[in-house]
């Protein structure tokens, strides 16, 4: 039973977004997100905690978490966070060319940080990313990895039956219920369904301050500024307006007869 | 005219309301042609030649669906590329804009989300940030891919119809890809689905296990059910109800939120329906300012009297 259990590397993409909590904002003659207000996506930390969970159960040593994010600067903190939750080490693709990347370019430049990182037995995602929201990246990824897709899972394990390490994961759409399998390395997106995210506590803090961060720019990872940023972007944002925020309406308090008061406004609104 | 080609998937006996608003949609942006994944019925086949669908792609191999998208966007590439396609519009269900993604990197072409509109020209409007900003983009590169949401184009028929011309598309097996092994259907309520009802009633934590008053009131109305994620995660009823950030989108003309606070997440999922009705007992619940219409009082009496009265009326 002294079988050696091999060492598991696990990429998690996180992204540095803007905090759902404040207003949001498009901004600049590109109408791009306005970043300043930003965190560490709080779907990611999905991703995160399903890369932690899977590593400690698979006990033995030498098993590698690495925190990915792409973004200007500041998206650093998102990557410090990740170290704090738990990662092992970060990674940051920074380069000004990246500036107006959409899904296509972004899945180009992490699809290549992946290949240049050489060793992922994972690549593990968010469902969707909170401010784009539209789950193209995962797909794109493992189109452009040829890697197999197993994406909004719900649940997530790892076996070593039958040669070779595989993974089950299950998906639940609207009205099936799915199991798939799948050989490593594979491109993992994982929804809220599948754990609960660990917070840092005070140690995972200290311990942060020594991990490794390493910054990449586009050379290094091989690429060109014309396939990435506005220039490489398949779609742009020609116009944006912001809507106005909803008003308060008329607000009742029942007297015992506010069910026959909404079926008036109901009746108002033609909505019966 | 413009070939617009329209992927439909596994439709059944009959194609889905989604279906039928993609082929009218592309009916107007030019002359639709389908991609369909799945068994293809005649009634099926009467129904897009009713929608002006003059050519029909199909795989020439089965089982495609047995792995995870892959297959499928191998597919609706290949049959982009054999119609000579100006445009492909998908729905706009998970499952579709993955394969939308997919198809944008083999044809090296830019996919757009959550359409809420497309111009003659391929532009599409769509609201980002929670519904706080409508925005206007275009596909700059390629062959625009567009995932359109549900309820977005009023459905139509053509005149003389007839049944699309079956063409062949043989795909190439992709290589990397998960198994599906296990698939499981879950039984279909008799109410409208989320995504195309016009009424959704929607129940939270404040329904206390006991979804009876709003699926009640939901069927008075004509309406679907929806769920804050506090009453799926208690497994009162099915996560495929939940709305919100991590659920689904709706936008229906009416949403009655009965029981639920009104989070940031569960907003964004809702926040851009036409009228908003809120039922909470808590006169400080966040969800009271965004209602058009708020009471402030226990759903568990409000709601039974809303149903007796709509029933009343009717009779
Ligand atoms: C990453 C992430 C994603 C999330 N995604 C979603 C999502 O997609 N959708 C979603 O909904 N949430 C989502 N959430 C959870 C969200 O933050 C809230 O926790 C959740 O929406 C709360 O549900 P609730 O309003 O039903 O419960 P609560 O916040 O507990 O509110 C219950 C309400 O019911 C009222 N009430 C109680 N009893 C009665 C009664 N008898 N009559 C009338 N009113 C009553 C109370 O006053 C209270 O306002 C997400 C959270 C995270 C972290
Ligand atoms: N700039 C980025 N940096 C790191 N990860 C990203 C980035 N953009 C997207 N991702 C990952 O892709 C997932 C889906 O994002 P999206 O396709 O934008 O909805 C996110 O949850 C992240 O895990």
């Amino acid at each position: 039973m002294d079988e050696a259990i091999p060492a598991l590397n696990i990429a998690v993409l996180v992204k540095h977004v803007p905090d759902t909590q404040f207003d949001r904002h498009l901004n600049g003659a590109h109408r791009t997100t306005d970043r300043s207000e930003s965190i560490l996506s709080e779907l990611d930390e999905y991703a995160l905690e399903a890369a932690l969970q899977l590593v400690e159960a698979q006990g033995g040593n030498g098993h590698r978490v690495t925190a990915v994010t792409m973004g200007p600067p500041a998206a650093v903190n998102a990557v410090k966070k990740a170290l704090q939750i738990g990662a092992d080490e970060g990674i940051h693709l920074c380069d000004d060319a990246l500036a107006g990347s959409d899904a296509s370019g972004t899945s180009r430049a992490l699809a290549a940080v992946v290949r240049h990182l050489g060793t992922a037995d994972l690549v593990l995602t968010g469902m969707a990313s909170t401010d784009g929201e539209t789950s193209l990246v995962p797909a794109q990824l493992a189109e452009l990895l040829q890697l197999p897709q197993v994406t909004f899972a719900s649940s997530l394990e790892l076996t070593h039956d039958g040669g070779g390490r595989q993974l089950i994961a299950r998906r639940e759409s609207d009205n099936v219920a799915e199991t798939v399998r799948s050989t490593l390395p594979a491109v993992v997106s994982v929804t809220d369904q599948i754990n609960e995210p660990r917070y840092p506590n005070f140690k995972g803090i200290m311990a942060a301050k020594k991990k490794p961060i390493t910054t990449l720019t586009l050379a290094d990872i091989g690429l060109e500024a014309s396939e990435v940023g506005f220039s490489g972007a398949w779609t742009r944002v020609e116009q944006a307006q912001q809507r106005p925020p909803r008003s308060q309406g008329v607000i009742i308090t029942d007297e015992g007869d506010a069910g026959r008061r909404l079926v008036d406004f109901l009746a108002e609104q033609k909505l019966l | 005219m413009a070939n617009v080609l329209v992927y439909i998937d596994t439709p059944g006996e009959h194609l889905h309301k989604t279906d039928r608003e993609l082929l009218t949609l592309a009916g107007m942006l030019g002359e639709p042609v389908v991609a369909l994944c799945g068994v293809l019925t005649d009634g099926v086949s009467a129904e897009l030649g009713a929608h002006g669908a003059g050519v029909l792609y199909l795989p020439a191999q089965d089982g495609l669906g047995d792995v995870l998208v892959a297959g499928k966007a191998a597919f609706l590439a290949a049959a982009a590329v054999e119609a000579k396609a100006d445009a492909v519009l998908l729905g706009n269900t998970f499952e579709a804009k993955e394969i939308a993604a997919r198809v944008g990197i083999r044809l090296s072409s830019g996919v757009i989300t959550d359409a809420i509109a497309v111009g003659e020209d391929f532009s599409v409007t769509k609201s980002v940030f929670a519904g706080s900003y409508t925005v206007n983009a275009s596909v700059t590169t390629g062959c625009p891919i567009i995932t359109v949401k549900a309820n977005s184009v009023e459905t139509a028929t053509v005149q003389g119809g007839s049944s699309p011309e079956v063409r062949r598309v043989h795909v190439a097996a992709p290589s990397h890809a998960a198994r599906i092994t296990e698939r499981s259907e879950r039984a279909v309520s008799g109410r409208p689905s989320l995504d195309e009802a016009r009424i959704v009633v929607a129940g939270g934590r404040g329904v206390d296990g006991n979804f009876g008053p709003v699926e009640e009131l939901a069927d008075a109305l004509g309406g679907a059910v929806g769920a804050s994620r506090a009453a799926t995660d208690a497994g009162w009823i099915d996560h495929s109800a939940q709305i919100g950030q991590t659920g689904k989108t709706v936008s229906p003309q009416l949403y009655i939120s009965a029981g639920i606070s009104g989070a940031i997440q569960q907003k964004a999922g809702m926040q851009t329906a036409k009228v908003i009705v809120a039922v909470n007992k808590d006169p400080d619940a966040p969800v009271f300012d965004i209602a058009d219409f708020g009471i402030v009082g226990d759903l568990s009496t409000v709601l039974p009297q809303a149903t007796a009265e709509i029933n009343n009326r009717r009779s």
